[in-house]
């Protein structure tokens, strides 16, 4: 099956069935740590598991990532 | 309002570009931006805000700067351990330009300021590394309609967007909070120092073509670039209708902070 994964087009031997599949082909540790899109739409958490991959498909992991300044909660 | 004969030489390469000229710059000098973190973000944002003749920016922070900050909080100095960062930023912008009027102001931002502080401010920098607070910058400024740049970095990444009202928000993209340690900040992880400029100079950038009004802004896209190999690329986004803040049915209709752990901190 050929899919297109942020952009770089990908041949995968093993069959990708399900969105949580290509997580676990793509090496997501947590599902919770990524959101993905599915030609251009979002795929609910909830719906990893359910949602079809299709040959073809555009998807696009995006990643949570912090920032500049260190979180310092001790005096609020 | 005028420009003096100086500061027509200060920004004489502005007002060379046909997209800013005398005008553009009179509208920067007009200018109020809002930087939330003097931080690996927000640093390089104030230093070029400040040469480029931004009337008024806000500092929000409640840190004093560290040993660890100088790698890559580049308006911090060594001298400056132990300061709290929003003088030793506000000292820094004075010397670079004193056209130039800031705001300190030396604490978190949180639910009970966030919307009085965001509502002097034409255009919000988001330079926070925790996750709560990227969340509440995003919940408060759709609120109010206001705009505002997304940043973050980690490691060798790092990734952008900005939101005009109207445009995906943060949480179009991210729903919710992620779990606490389940993704690393930089003071876990690491960062690479110059990556932290690369990034808070292009929030700078976007701050400058909002407030000018000129070029296409970041928004429905999410631009991530990873240093190692050099590549940008652009993810295309859009406003999610199911989206918790700005969606056809929002389920967040007030301002909080989000993760469990804070609030257990905050009472200690
Ligand atoms: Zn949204």
């Amino acid at each position: 099956m050929k899919i297109t994964v942020n952009g770089e087009a990908k041949q995968y031997e093993q069959a990708v069935v399900t969105v949580a599949d290509l997580l676990v082909l793509e090496q997501v540790a947590s599902p919770e740590m990524v959101s993905v899109q599915q030609n251009g739409d979002f795929v609910a958490t909830e719906q990893f598991e359910t949602t079809l991959i299709h040959d073809g498909d555009e998807i696009d992991f995006l990643f949570f990532m912090g920032g500049g300044s260190i979180p310092d909660f001790s005096n609020i | 309002m005028d420009l003096t004969e100086q500061q027509i030489e200060r920004y004489s390469r502005h007002i060379l570009l046909q997209q800013v000229g005398y005008e553009g710059q009179l509208k920067i000098a007009q200018g109020k931006v809002l930087i939330i973190g003097a931080g690996g973000l927000g640093a390089p944002a104030a230093l070029y805000l400040a040469a480029a003749g931004v009337g008024t920016i806000g500092i929000i922070d409640a840190d004093v700067v560290d040993i660890t900050n100088l790698q890559r909080q580049v308006i911090h100095h060594t001298p400056d351990i132990g300061v709290p960062k929003v003088t030793s930023a506000a000292n820094k912008i004075a010397e670079i330009n004193p056209d130039v009027r800031v705001i300190q102001y030396h604490s978190w931002f949180n639910p009970d300021n966030a919307l009085q502080i965001i509502s002097d401010y034409d255009f919000i920098i988001d330079g926070t590394d925790n996750f709560p607070t990227k969340f509440l910058i995003n919940d408060a400024c759709v609120m109010v309609g206001k705009a505002f740049s997304h940043g973050g970095i980690l490691r060798f990444e790092g990734q952008t967007f900005t939101h005009i009202p109207g445009t995906a928000c943060y949480r179009c993209i991210f729903p919710k909070v992620p779990p606490k340690n389940l993704v690393p900040t930089c003071s876990q992880a690491g960062v690479l120092g110059s990556i932290a400029g690369m990034l808070g100079t292009i929030q700078a950038t976007e701050a400058l073509k909002y407030i000018l009004g000129i070029g296409d802004l970041l928004t429905n896209k999410l631009l991530v670039f990873n240093a190692l190999n050099m590549q940008f690329r652009t993810v295309p986004v859009k406003k999610n209708d199911n989206c918790p803040v700005c969606g056809t049915n929002p389920s967040i209709t007030e301002l909080v902070m989000e993760e469990q752990a804070v609030c257990e901190l905050k009472t200690k």
